[in-house]
């Protein structure tokens, strides 16, 4: 779908919503949809049921995590219309304590992708029918994708021969784990301004010389 | 079948009739039927089927946080290890991702390259999905016959990238190499020998009793099921909606090529078994046209930026050398941004969601495994079935576990 459309649709939406939509951007060829956390199931059944979104699928739902905002998940919902061939992507931001309504009465799907979600980020999702863990192990505790759990985790399990059966003991490394800070001082790789890079750019004055 | 009962059923005297109350038993998740690590507790009433949890995350390595930490180009390979079955296709769709967040396009010759390997990839894998499935209602022999096939195709692989299965062939920017001689003569000749395959599968199962005693009426997916729980690929075709990501969204080279895409009309594990088989046979369209059309030129974009120098110019230029080294410490930086890319893999649609901050890592990488809301359907489409029909469910439903659990 060409920008024009994508934007004209955005439109729509953002129409019939009103004060639920917070924001509209299109980038990348790809239409996005900030809306207020409370009416995500009415913004769902919309985009569902309006005859000029009618996105029958949803896709996925998963997190993303920017500790330093105040609301540190946004909750992505991914879209699909088989019968218009477009896309769109829904987004709204919540907290740790913040319950975000389930939208599993609206499409089926969402329940393993809510569960997940839970699971890894630990967003709340309210009203949800049977939020389980669902990848992580059973008893498992934290919620291992946000940016403050550790890549290694807090336990590593191994089977005891004593006691024959798995225990789980605090994760020991044997070499310290590695992070290598690549982001050179000298941003060869990125447009980024150096002191100095500014006489490259700069208009000739004829001041000095 | 049974693998272990938490329960045995508990038989009770009532009016003179023995009845059997329903019981809980574990299936899984060490069984052959389950394709991998799959946990299911079902509850039985008698041998049906009432409820079906199924218990994933056995398989879960976390390649979402690894991803997080390490260059784009050093994450390429985590994508192999999830659908092991079809690992060119997942590394298509995160290879997308990275250029649409670049905003490059890989050179033509390197995009029929890609799309004939995944047509490859997407055979290899039919094979497997098909031949194992019947293996499951009991036929042996697709089984044998089909990974000697398969072994031809990984073969392939073998010649393009150094490895069997973990090909990591697929670069941002193009392909690792370009083909080496002679392969896509033996291409063409297995696109000309295989034909016959597909006939004997056919032969073997498509009308066999049994096959269709087991297959046929079993795990209805109606087209609004299909909608509602999130299926795609195969599961959906079988519903009789004729979406393919190839056609409706054409990426690569995929617009310029003819192949037909197949329905199924009753929506049945044998209505997906069908369009399985025909799926093959488009595919090898593709690879057929592809091989005719593939253009001489570049296989990877010229940009330094992006990848890296040829080797004979790094032992001569400075420059060359200095980006190599970067590349491969550093790695490129993307501009910040968002993108959700799709392929359509050969079990659905397979979506990477590539949260980029403008550094050389990606921020966030969500991996949208088609067999993640499949098996999730898992449920009501066993409920009222007997319990081997659950197996066949499973089967056509293409599960590989290093995609659901991630």
């Amino acid at each position: 779908m060409s920008e024009q459309a994508l934007k004209e649709l955005g439109d729509h939406i953002a129409g019939a919503l009103g004060d639920d939509v917070l924001n509209v951007e299109v980038a990348l060829g790809e239409l996005m949809i900030t809306v207020r956390r409370p009416s995500i199931i009415k913004a769902l059944t919309f985009l569902r049921d309006d005859t000029r979104c009618s996105f029958e699928q949803l896709i996925d739902i998963t997190a993303v995590d920017w500790p330093e905002r105040e609301e540190r998940f946004e909750v992505v919902y991914n879209l699909l219309s088989y019968k218009h061939n477009q896309r769109i992507r829904l987004k709204l931001g919540t907290d740790e304590d913040t319950p975000v309504p389930s939208c599993v009465p609206v499409y089926s799907a969402a329940n393993w992708f809510e569960r997940e979600t839970w699971d890894l980020f630990g967003v709340f999702f309210s009203d949800h029918p049977d939020l389980r863990r669902i990848l992580t192990d059973y008893g498992f505790e934290g919620h291992p994708f946000r940016k403050d759990f550790p890549l290694t985790g807090y336990v590593e399990v191994r089977y005891d021969e004593d006691q024959k059966r798995v225990v789980y003991e605090p994760v020991r490394l044997t070499q310290d784990f590695r992070t290598f800070d690549f982001l050179s001082p000298w941003e060869g790789m990125t447009d980024v301004m150096l002191p100095g890079d500014e006489k490259a750019q700069a208009p000739d004055t004829g001041s000095k010389s | 079948m049974t693998i272990a009962t938490s329960a045995s059923p508990t038989a009770g005297q009532a009016g003179g009739k023995t009845q059997i109350k329903p019981y809980t038993m574990n299936f899984g998740p060490q069984h052959p039927a389950a394709h991998g690590v799959l946990r299911l507790v079902m509850e039985l009433n008698g041998e049906v089927v009432e409820r079906c949890d199924p218990h994933i995350g056995l398989l879960h390595r976390g390649t979402e946080k690894l991803i997080e930490y390490k260059t784009y180009l050093q994450a390429v390979p985590y994508f192999d290890r999830l659908d092991y079955v079809s690992p060119m296709c997942m590394e298509h769709a995160y290879v997308l991702a990275i250029e649409n967040l670049l905003k490059i396009k890989a050179p033509i010759r390197a995009q029929y390259i890609r799309v004939m390997f995944s047509e490859i990839t997407r055979i290899l894998n039919h094979i497997l999905s098909i031949t194992t499935g019947a293996l499951d209602v009991g036929a042996i022999t697709p089984a044998l016959w089909g990974f000697e096939e398969r072994e031809i195709l990984m073969e392939f692989y073998e010649r393009v990238s150094g490895s069997r299965l973990h090909a990591n062939y697929f670069r941002p920017g193009g392909v690792a190499w370009d083909l080496p001689p002679g392969l896509t003569d033996d291409i063409w000749a297995f696109t000309e020998s295989f034909p016959k395959f597909i006939d004997d599968i056919d032969n073997l199962l498509t009308d066999n009793r049994i096959f269709k005693q087991r297959t046929v009426d079993i795990g209805i997916v109606t087209k609004e099921e299909a909608f509602d729980w999130g299926f795609t690929g195969p599961m959906l075709r079988g519903s009789n909606v004729a979406w393919d990501l190839r056609k409706s969204q054409p990426y690569e080279v995929y617009g310029e090529l003819d192949f037909d895409v197949p329905v199924g009309l009753t929506g049945d594990c044998w209505a997906r078994y069908l369009v399985r088989m025909e799926e093959m046979r488009q595919s090898l369209r593709i690879i057929r046209q592809c091989i005719e059309k593939l253009p001489d030129g570049p296989v990877r974009v010229q940009d330094r930026k992006v990848v890296p120098p040829p080797r004979g110019e790094m032992k001569r230029s400075m420059e060359a050398l200095i980006h190599h080294f970067k590349l491969f410490t550093e790695g490129f930086h993307v501009p910040a941004g968002e993108t959700y890319t799709a392929i359509e893999a050969p079990k659905g649609e397979f979506g990477v969601y590539l949260v980029a901050d403008g550094t050389n890592k990606p921020y966030r990488c969500k991996i949208r495994a088609p067999g993640f809301p499949h098996l999730q359907g898992l449920d009501f489409m066993s409920k009222g079935h007997m319990l081997a029909d659950a197996v066949a469910n499973i089967a056509s439903m293409d599960i590989v576990f290093g995609e659901i659990d991630r």
